[in-house]
């Protein structure tokens, strides 16, 4: 799973995959906008088949944050 | 007997509010606008309307198809901002062309609106009703922004603009259109009161649907995306036609923008794009082009032509 969230981050923000941890902030350290959260968004619904709704985004701050959702 | 487009024309009023300009009335900036939205400026009626823009605009493709306004048989105006809500805009714009030859009606399917009002052009001249159609999408947007909403009021703007479509041997027309009234709080306006939107909502939807609907269309053709030369999209946010180019695996360069320029006027958007390109000489004679849009409703669609 973590991996897979790395793997998606890393190709919808263009950043290397190597430097990605589960404490990584999407906005603090990878500079994405709201625009690039709502496609990293997308790509976790498509890839992970589970609609994330838009009051939920606020909780995902970080590579830890999606993965504690996706698991729960 | 399919339409082709013989005359395109263009309006935006002279008024040019810039992200500076703008940044006077909310708390936002310029790099801030541009970097999510890829909008520069946006043109505001003053002494204009939504009907005198699609006069203005009609003039120009009448001129460039050298046509005279009572060889039209039919007025298509695609608008959810009109001047008055009657009579129509269509009707208004007959009174000013003096084309009265022609029957008159508006449409509104926001954002989508251009795109249905020229299939519907389509489909009357394929049923043999009509032979020479106008179609407008005229938007004075800037009378449904609520300023003190920084996430909507920096990305509309006014506009209009119009293609003739005449009725020919051959051609390519082909389409598909969807809706879902389900999702339509996601974008709403209401009477005496301002755009509202969800921009999470809309920009995945936006995102998801043009693709599928383009991919859709070019199954129903047997065509690949290579085949067509371009793809002229809804001119909401660069952020989202980057997206669609992405997720289509197609190059940016193939998706013309210019909402730079004018940000998102609705259903004038598409013609706007059409007319700057015709005019630049870009849009070369058996050219395939795809239009895309996408709005409330929600609505979407896609359309292939011939040029």
């Amino acid at each position: 799973m973590l991996e897979k969230v790395k793997t998606i981050v890393a190709e919808e923000l263009g950043v290397d995959k190597e430097g990605l941890t589960e404490q990584t902030s999407f906005k603090d350290d990878l500079g994405a906008d709201s625009l690039d959260l709502f496609e990293m968004v997308m790509s976790f619904e498509e890839e992970f088949g589970k609609e994330i709704p838009s009051d939920d985004l606020q909780q995902l701050q970080t590579i830890g944050d999606v993965v504690n959702y996706l698991t729960d | 007997m399919k339409g082709h487009i013989c005359g395109t024309g263009a309006y935006a009023p002279s008024k040019v509010i810039d992200n500076q300009e703008l940044s006077k009335l909310v708390d936002t900036n310029d790099e801030w606008i541009q970097e999510r939205t890829g909008i520069r400026k946006r043109h505001f009626a003053d002494v204009d309307d939504t009907v005198s823009m699609a006069v203005k605009a009609a003039r120009r493709a009448l001129q460039m198809a050298k046509m005279d306004s009572s060889e039209i048989d039919l007025i298509l105006v695609s608008t959810f901002s009109p001047k008055r809500l009657l009579p129509c805009t269509a009707c208004e714009v007959q009174r000013e062309l003096g084309a009265f030859n022609s029957s008159c009606f508006d449409l509104n399917a926001a954002c989508t609106g251009f795109l249905y009002a020229y299939n519907t052009a389509q489909a009357y001249i394929e049923a043999g009703l009509y032979k020479t159609v106008l179609v407008i999408g005229s938007e004075t947007l800037s009378h449904l922004v609520d300023y003190s909403d920084r996430s909507t009021c920096i990305l509309f703007g006014d506009g209009a603009g119009a293609v003739l479509i005449k009725a020919e041997g051959t051609g390519i027309f082909s389409m598909v259109s969807h809706s879902e009234g389900k999702k339509g709080e996601a974008l709403t306006c209401s009477r005496r009161d301002y755009i509202k939107m969800n921009g999470q909502e809309v920009f995945k939807f936006a995102v998801r649907s043009v693709p599928d609907s383009i991919l859709e269309l070019l199954r129903k053709n047997n065509m690949d995306v290579s085949e067509i030369d371009y793809f002229i999209l809804h001119q909401a946010n660069k952020r989202i036609v980057q997206a669609v180019a992405k997720r289509l695996g197609v190059e940016i360069e193939k998706f013309p923008m210019n909402l730079e320029e004018y940000g998102n006027t609705s259903s004038a958007s598409i013609p706007l794009v059409l007319d700057e390109w015709n005019r630049k000489g870009m849009l070369k004679p058996g050219m395939r082009i795809v239009m895309a849009g996408f709005g409330a409703g929600l609505s979407w669609g896609a359309t292939l032509t011939q040029w």
